[in-house]
């Protein structure tokens, strides 16, 4: 039962984009559509799932005036991984998503979770951990792309529903900022109505 | 000629934060005090171009002879780390007034993406200035970053203004703090936008 709920708060407690706001970058810059956003989400889960076991399970081992080097180097590591799978097996989003990829290094999420939680909790835990916060992300973006697709073209994970053009706008980069702060808007009703 | 094409197109054009998303943290954290944007700004042109300089050489004379392109991400972000903690201790020793006005800045500069992104831009984008699509050679490399560097001051110095003038207003509370800049950012990004198709 806890295990679950270790997974679950990273959905809406912890919610990276909406509540923790880290990790902007990617979240403006690929979500132009449901699919590219879910793409990146899922890109960065897997680092987050893997960099956060190992850094567990080598966290006693490091010293702590290196620590941090030490952590940006693992996840260095499997972000060239997941850069070289997408590569070879889904070349098409590795395109679009381009520079996002490698910069998943610097994504806060990453970093944040291994100083905040991996070097301190058990390595099954941190797996979930990042599981939990990775699927947050992803959901965010998905919901994001999702919401700048129908509005700037009228379609829907690339099924198109509602006819004509759409508003450009929100393809492009003003729409990114834009959808964003609103979708915050929406999520801070939400939660205050709850709370 | 060349050089004012590379410069007006990083600097407006092709924005970083605006029109490329590359350091959104910077721009939204740093963003609620002129001044403060003042200093971000000059550490993030100092360091960038550093930066870049470092990793095109890294990239030039290290990855590319030895046939491990592969390793540029681990590469890029060790050599990234190292120069900002230098840079540091050096500031520190030689001019104290300058580490005083960067310092605070200058560990948040090594997780930013923009910084990062683009090195890595640089040397695996092809520029076409008037002419055939080309790899940037090393003095077209150091400006393109600057004016990249000079672009994410002027959008944070930009930014900053606007927000200022914002905590004087009776914002609704689901839009205080960050969703309210994020629309501002919005229509900041709506007005670079009619720089598109200068050059």
């Amino acid at each position: 039962m806890n295990k679950i709920k270790l997974i679950l708060k990273g959905i809406i407690k912890e919610n990276p984009t909406f509540v923790l706001v880290l990790g902007m970058c990617p979240t403006l810059g690929t979500t132009t559509s449901a699919m590219n956003g879910m793409g990146m989400g899922l890109a960065t889960t897997f680092v987050l799932m893997l960099s956060n076991m190992v850094i567990s399970s080598m966290a006693r081992m490091i010293p702590e005036k290196v620590r941090i080097p030490a952590y940006v180097v693992v996840i260095a590591v499997f972000v060239t991984v997941v850069q070289l799978v997408m590569q070879a097996y889904v070349p098409a989003l590795y395109e679009t998503l381009g520079l996002f990829i490698p910069l998943i290094v610097v994504n806060c999420i990453v970093l944040g979770r291994a100083e905040a939680y991996a070097s301190k909790n058990s390595v099954f835990d941190s797996f979930l951990d990042g599981l939990g916060i990775g699927l947050g992300f992803t959901l965010s973006l998905t919901v994001l792309g999702a919401v700048r697709e129908l509005l700037g073209s009228g379609s829907f994970f690339g099924h198109k529903i509602i006819a004509g053009d759409g508003m450009l706008i929100f393809i492009l980069a003003p729409g990114a900022f834009i959808a964003l702060g609103y979708l915050m808007v929406l999520f801070n009703k939400f939660k205050s109505k709850k709370a | 000629m060349e050089y004012v094409i590379i410069i007006i197109s990083a600097v407006f054009v092709n924005n970083i934060v605006l029109t490329q998303f590359l350091g959104i943290c910077p721009f939204l954290g740093v963003s609620n005090k002129v001044s403060t944007a003042m200093g971000m700004g000059a550490a993030v042109v100092f360091v960038m171009t550093l930066a870049t300089l470092m990793t095109y050489l890294a990239q030039q004379y290290l990855l590319v002879p030895l046939h491990i392109e592969f390793m540029q991400t681990v590469t890029f972000i060790l050599v990234i780390a190292a120069l900002v903690q230098m840079v540091e201790i050096i500031l520190k020793k030689i001019s104290p007034a300058l580490y005083q006005a960067l310092g605070i800045f200058l560990p948040l500069i090594t997780t930013n993406c923009a910084v990062l992104g683009v090195a890595i831009l640089v040397v695996t984008k092809e520029f076409t200035f008037g002419g055939t699509p080309a790899m940037l050679n090393l003095p077209q490399a150091v400006v393109y970053t600057a004016s990249m560097a000079v672009g994410f001051a002027v959008a944070l110095i930009i930014f900053a203004g606007m927000r200022e003038q914002m905590d004087l207003q009776g914002v609704p509370k689901p839009f205080r703090g960050v969703p309210i800049a994020l629309i501002t950012a919005g229509i900041l990004a709506m007005a670079f936008m009619g720089f598109s198709g200068i050059v």
